[in-house]
């Protein structure tokens, strides 16, 4: 495969993205087929570029408190005075996976109502995991050798944690990161069966009134954005891992 | 050490007895509402429970979360864990008996925030305990089977029925088993179609290079596709499938239903069994390849008495991320008409009934649960009789 190939692939999917965010009315004839009686084919009750940009923002809000309470909690564990709860986080993360992401979302609403708040919880809980797992992977499994370096050129411990801990972790928190987005792209638009705003509000309509145009927007929308912001963290994951010389996946 | 009569502190025990110090005099134990949809009312511990009922339970909370305060031995640690765990389980039954005025129908107890702080500080202790004594899987398994069966045991012997959950439990309990038979059909019948489709396209991905990356790309893109909006978009194929096909319908495919919900987890399941396998497979000892090669193996006798044990334990793996996902997801297929647990939460949501949502999502979070536990100690079981 010619090397071009795929960053123009992804051009064209950027470009065919805004427009239909922007431009809906456009690619009205090819999804006229998938309605029936003369129903609406572009969503009717909200614009799309609106949802979009709300979609991404209850998604960046949940994984930006994701991240830094995660690699909070794994700066600590790490250290010799929470050593202590390192085998007990590792139970709790795997204890946390197996909850689904509808069962996280249900109960959040008798604690703060419906609306974009149980959304954001059941986004922010999720998120934690694998951004978490993956700080921790990469704050134990640091280099010996470089460790013992920064100590002996006599490195105090915030020095070596913010110099030297923290950026070689951080091609592998990047990629906890990048699943936790992931994740949350998918799961925000279940957040619309308790009232959020997000794109899931387009595909719950076509589910309502069986209008398949409406499905297949909402749905498309969801996988473009999750398969650009995939592969653009991915990238800043392999620059970063070059310029730290640590192999990522 | 040594210095004998200092007092020395556990971390985590100070974390547990904060919670329990909050849940104990702050937080509501018990909330009661006039009927199944009004505000609650909150109750304390001491007003929830007979007189002298109520003193025992701040007794046993305190001196638990005392003896998890200090350094103590795991013995004792793990008694401060069970006891007041299973007190907490019977008397938030004994709670809804004494709060439901006699005679009335209409009334409803529920666990609040209290008991509910309380049962995860306790859950943190406990499961501290287990961590450090580092339970052989079997045990593990063990301690799942006899936790399940205490909570059975309440069930059954009716202590929990003055509870919300358990009256919205009542109130459709032939649906309720329905739903969660569905359910598991769901989870574990897609689960069971991914591995038969799954693993012949792994072994096939290992062997022809050409095919790895188209494949698992596909089945990535397939991974990122809203799960709401993957069952939706099926919807169209199925029913042109179940009208145009005969005796599709016959075999009960249909556009709404189960059928959609199906083909959704059977995609979504594909990607970690077909990577798995590869995974596993490409994990394969060059050596153990060499030596079977050497006495002679052919490329089937290689693969099902080298290549796949080996690889084992990661297929495994595999299955066990798709089982554990698939009872979530399940939920979903509620929201076109394919039934299972999330029938109930996304009636509670409707109605504002959260012991609706309860009664459809406790299940679900104990069914993925016990799946993983069980699949984590089969996988640990699998890899350690495969390390030499």
């Amino acid at each position: 495969m010619k090397a071009w190939l795929p960053s123009l692939l992804r051009l064209a999917l950027v470009v065919l993205l805004i427009a239909f965010v922007t431009n809906p009315g456009w690619f009205e004839p090819l999804l006229k087929p998938l309605t029936e009686n003369n129903a609406p084919v572009i969503y009717n009750q909200g614009s799309l570029l609106t949802l979009t940009l709300l979609h991404l923002r209850t998604v960046l809000i949940a994984t930006v408190a994701a991240t830094i309470v995660a690699v909070a909690l794994a700066i600590l564990v790490t250290r010799p005075a929470g050593a202590e709860f390192l085998p007990l986080s590792r139970s709790l993360v795997n204890i946390g996976q197996t909850f689904p992401p509808v069962a996280v979302l249900a109960l959040a609403v008798p604690a703060v109502g419906f609306g974009e708040k149980p959304t954001l919880i059941a986004l922010f809980l999720y998120g934690l995991l694998p951004i978490f797992e993956n700080a921790l992977t990469g704050l134990t499994t640091l280099p010996a050798n470089v460790v013992e370096a920064a100590r002996g050129a006599g490195m105090t411990g915030w020095q070596r944690l913010v110099k030297v801990e923290l950026p070689l972790s951080a091609p592998i928190i990047l990629g906890g990161i990048r699943l936790s987005v992931v994740i949350s792209l998918a799961t925000a638009t279940i957040g619309s069966t308790v009232a959020a705003r997000t794109l899931g509000e387009v595909i719950i309509a076509g589910l309502l009134s069986n209008n398949l145009a409406f499905i297949l927007q909402g749905g498309l929308i969801v996988a473009a954005l999750a398969v650009l912001i995939y592969d653009g963290l991915s990238a800043i994951e392999r620059y970063t891992g070059r310029r730290m010389g640590r192999e990522v996946e | 050490m040594g210095e004998g009569v200092r007092i020395r502190f556990d971390k985590l025990g100070v974390v547990i007895a904060a919670i329990s110090a909050y849940a104990a005099f702050a937080a509501p134990f018990a909330t009661f509402r006039a009927n199944r949809i009004v505000p609650g009312e909150a109750r304390s511990i001491l007003e929830s429970l007979p007189a002298a009922v109520g003193p025992l339970l701040m007794a046993i909370v305190v001196a638990a979360a005392l003896i998890a305060l200090l350094k103590t031995p795991l013995a004792l640690r793990l008694a401060a864990s069970v006891v007041p765990l299973a007190a907490l389980a019977l008397l938030i039954g004994v709670a809804g008996s004494f709060l439901t005025p006699a005679g009335n129908t209409f009334a409803r107890i529920s666990p609040a925030s209290g008991f509910w702080l309380f049962i995860f500080a306790f859950t943190l202790l406990l499961a501290d305990v287990l961590t450090r004594l580092n339970l052989s899987p079997q045990a593990r398994v063990g301690v799942l089977v006899v936790a399940a069966a205490a909570i059975g045991l309440l069930l059954v012997s009716g202590s929990w029925n003055s509870l919300s959950i358990l009256k919205e439990y009542f109130n459709r309990a032939d649906s309720f088993w329905a739903e969660g038979s569905k359910h598991v059909t769901l989870a574990l019948g897609s689960l069971a179609a991914a591995v038969i489709i799954g693993l012949p396209l792994g072994i096939l991905c290992h062997r022809v290079e050409k095919l790895r990356a188209g494949v698992l790309n596909v089945l990535n893109i397939i991974q990122t596709i809203p799960s709401i909006a993957l069952f939706g978009l099926l919807i169209a194929p199925l029913g042109w499938v179940a009208s145009h096909v005969p005796g599709a319908a016959a075999l009960g495919i249909r556009g709404i239903g189960t059928a959609p919900a199906f083909v959704a987890l059977f995609l979504y399941s594909l990607l970690p069994v077909v990577a798995n396998t590869v995974v596993g497979l490409a994990g394969v000892p060059r050596a153990a390849n060499d030596a079977a090669r050497g006495m002679g193996m052919t490329d089937r006798q290689r693969l099902f008495g080298v290549e796949f044990p080996l690889a084992f334990p990661v297929i495994l793996t595999g299955i066990r991320i798709v089982l554990v996902q698939n009872i979530g997801l399940a939920t979903i297929a509620a929201l076109i008409g394919g039934g299972g647990f999330g029938v109930f939460v996304f009636q509670g949501v409707g109605q504002t009934a959260m012991d609706l949502v309860l009664l459809g999502a406790v299940p679900t979070v104990a069914l993925a649960f016990a799946a993983a536990i069980i699949l984590d100690a089969v996988i640990e079981m699998s890899a350690s009789k495969r390390r030499v």
